[in-house]
């Protein structure tokens, strides 16, 4: 165990990552506090991954500085510090042959310290499968079953690349659930991913990421309450509108357009709700579909790179 | 509650291997039963029994072929066939007949492929016959012993071979798809981002080697026994050694070849180049002293040609292990560098 009493779990400062044709990470730094649930969010192809394959000791940055529970990798004893963190990967597929009892256990058998196998299978709700193959596992399953791999040693430093990816929602309930607890046990998480609900119940920080670098940085109140606005109005009509009409709306502070679809984002709905219909009506348009919610972390995505999450 | 150490990694990876190998049926048919059966249909395919007739073309021609014909059918051991020419001719192309003979006013006239072995033979035999039966005597008086005794017979020399053969083959099947599929499916990279030491990976993989290895010899001379009555004239400790020695070459050289590859298709095509010259060369079906002079280094320091040999002096002959340190040598050169090196370079993603 490290003597150090730092607050920081983790620091990473101007890392750079070049591939042959792409830079994937293109000067980042992060902090991530003791004992919070950090989330890196971001599109398929903002680095992500490599990021954290880069703080995990997997993959060697071309610039930059790390540092994992006040050790830097490949400067002193690697070994030592990967029995502090756990790690789940975000592509890895177990061996389909052994059972989910089998499978913890030799990971287990791989820390000098850490939990013992029954308890994390209860931790991670697998009892009933635990003589199982993990070729007979269900997706969310042998998601629930990296994560426990992850969870064996007691690490005191999670890292989960996208672990609901692909999963359905009871699946991903289930799974917050064992992130959560961890959380309160005091275990500090890294996480990425890129759904905002996800981002939003589980993260105390947010570090929204596209193209390699973080664009956004905060607890996800903040960042919501930074597009100046609490409503999104979103809506298509039949005919369309000039932009320059509808920007100078009141209470609306930006907008998105993207085809027929358009997106407002407004400061109050009670203003800006009655001036849109009137514009519309003056126009001579029809309204196809309209629907308002309130803001979240995809419409700060939205509105910092004028992209969708989903399909950036 | 955080709890002590469980159990020692190297017990855990290696029975992790040993249930991956055992809950896959098709696997386990390959390194068990296979080996079996191909011991079984060689052995019965060149069983000893009483040479086959020589088979043997007369070109048709004039009353001369009949009477050629029933000059040769006095030996038992030839089988002669009244052809014409061209008959004759792609009898012996195809392998059908060993040699044709012409008779050409009183002398005859042999036609033959003299890189053939049974041709050669052919002639000598067909020529002995003709010569007698225009009325050549003997020299002199020759006695004859047939040695078909346990120890000297084809099935004898082929069963070491087999197992040295098999052992190539599980050892490098067996290791390299596994750590390729590893590889791909991203489980090597699993276990980098644990405190795993790597070289207890790659020991896993010989140590659960050895344990089917015994088996797998176990089966092959104990089936041979049984059916063919085939002995083993070393001491049976030389016999488990170098089968030991063996089994961590292969697994090894596997795990060489599977160092880098990421995908199934390139780690077939690098065993397939590794293993073809030496299911080639190594005298696993006949001795690799009958290729040339120029290529015996070359052969010699093959490790399965090594493994053979030494399997032979023992298992044949009765040899010691001292007396066989040369090829013992080579088999322990290759297995250390081949793990070295594979754990030198050896990609974990």
């Amino acid at each position: 165990m490290s003597t150090q009493t730092s607050t920081i779990a983790l620091r990473c400062d101007g890392l750079v990552k070049r591939f042959a044709d792409v830079t994937a990470v293109n000067g980042l730094d992060l902090e991530v506090f003791k004992g919070e649930c950090f989330g890196l969010l971001g599109p398929n192809g903002a680095g992500k991954t490599t990021t954290v394959e880069i703080l995990e000791g997997l993959t060697p940055s071309d610039e930059g500085t790390v540092e994992i529970l006040g050790e830097r990798w490949s400067k002193g004893d690697d070994r030592a510090l990967r029995e502090r963190i756990g790690v789940q990967l975000q592509e890895t597929q177990l061996p389909e042959k052994v059972t989910v009892v089998e499978t913890l256990r030799l990971f287990r058998s791989f820390y000098q310290r850490g939990h013992d196998v029954d308890e994390v299978i209860h931790t991670v709700a697998l009892e009933e499968k635990r003589n199982a193959r993990v070729g007979k596992l269900s997706g969310g399953q042998r998601q629930r079953l990296a994560v426990a791999c992850a969870l064996v040693s007691d690490p005191e430093l999670l890292f989960l690349d996208e672990p609901t990816t692909g999963l359905d929602p009871q699946a991903r309930l289930s799974l917050w659930d064992i992130v959560e607890k961890f959380r309160a046990g005091g275990g500090t998480i890294l996480l990425t991913t890129h759904y905002m609900e996800e981002a939003s119940r589980l993260c105390d920080r947010v570090a929204i990421m596209d193209h390699g670098k973080v664009i956004a940085l905060g607890t996800p109140a903040e960042l919501i309450e930074s597009l100046g606005a609490d409503q999104i109005v979103e809506f298509s009509v039949t005919k369309e509108l000039a932009d320059e009409v509808l920007k100078g709306l009141p209470a609306v502070t930006h907008l998105h357009k993207r085809d027929a679809d358009y997106s407002l984002t407004v400061s109050e709905i009670g203003v800006a709700l009655p001036a849109l219909l009137a514009e519309i009506e003056r126009q001579q348009s029809e309204i196809v579909t309209l629907t308002t919610h309130q803001a979240t972390l995809e419409d700060v995505f939205v509105s910092l790179t004028g992209r969708m999450l989903r399909d950036a | 509650m955080p709890e002590g150490k469980e159990s020692h990694p190297l017990v855990e990876l290696t029975l992790t291997r040993m249930r991956e190998f055992l809950r896959e049926k098709e696997a386990v048919f390959w390194v068990f039963v296979f080996p079996v059966l191909m011991t079984f249909a060689l052995g019965i395919a060149f069983r000893n029994t009483a040479p086959d007739k020589t088979l043997v073309a007369i070109e048709a021609g004039d009353a001369k072929a009949t009477e050629t014909a029933s000059l040769l059918s006095r030996s038992p051991e030839i089988g002669a066939t009244v052809l014409s020419p061209d008959e004759a001719q792609r009898a012996l192309r195809s392998g059908k007949v060993a040699i044709i003979v012409k008779p050409v006013d009183d002398a005859f006239e042999y036609r033959f492929d003299p890189t053939r072995p049974e041709s050669r033979a052919a002639r000598l035999l067909v020529d002995d016959v003709l010569q007698r039966g225009k009325g050549r005597a003997d020299v002199v008086n020759v006695g004859e012993a047939r040695i078909t005794e346990p120890g000297a017979r084809y099935v004898d020399f082929l069963v070491p071979g087999l197992i040295g053969m098999n052992m190539m083959g599980s050892g490098l099947w067996g290791l390299g798809f596994t750590v390729v599929i590893a590889r791909s499916r991203k489980i090597l990279k699993r276990f980098a981002a644990t405190p795993m030491r790597r070289s207890h990976y790659l020991l896993s993989f010989m140590l659960s080697r050895l344990v089917f290895l015994v088996l797998e010899v176990a089966a092959v001379i104990i089936f041979a026994t049984l059916a063919f009555g085939f002995t083993v004239r070393g001491s049976w400790l030389s016999v488990a050694l170098i089968t030991v020695l063996g089994g961590f070459t292969f697994s090894g050289v596997g795990l060489l070849v599977a160092a880098r590859p990421t995908t199934i298709e390139g780690v077939s095509g690098l065993m397939n180049f590794i293993m073809l010259p030496m299911w080639l060369l190594s005298g696993t079906f006949f001795s690799s002293e009958r290729f040339p002079q120029i290529l015996q280094p070359f052969i010699q320091a093959l490790p399965l040609t090594a493994l053979n040999n030494v399997l032979r002096a023992l298992m044949n002959e009765g040899a010691t292990l001292s007396s066989n340190w040369v090829p013992i040598a080579i088999l322990l050169a290759w297995c250390v560098v081949s793990f070295v090196v594979a754990l030198k370079i050896f990609k974990w993603q």
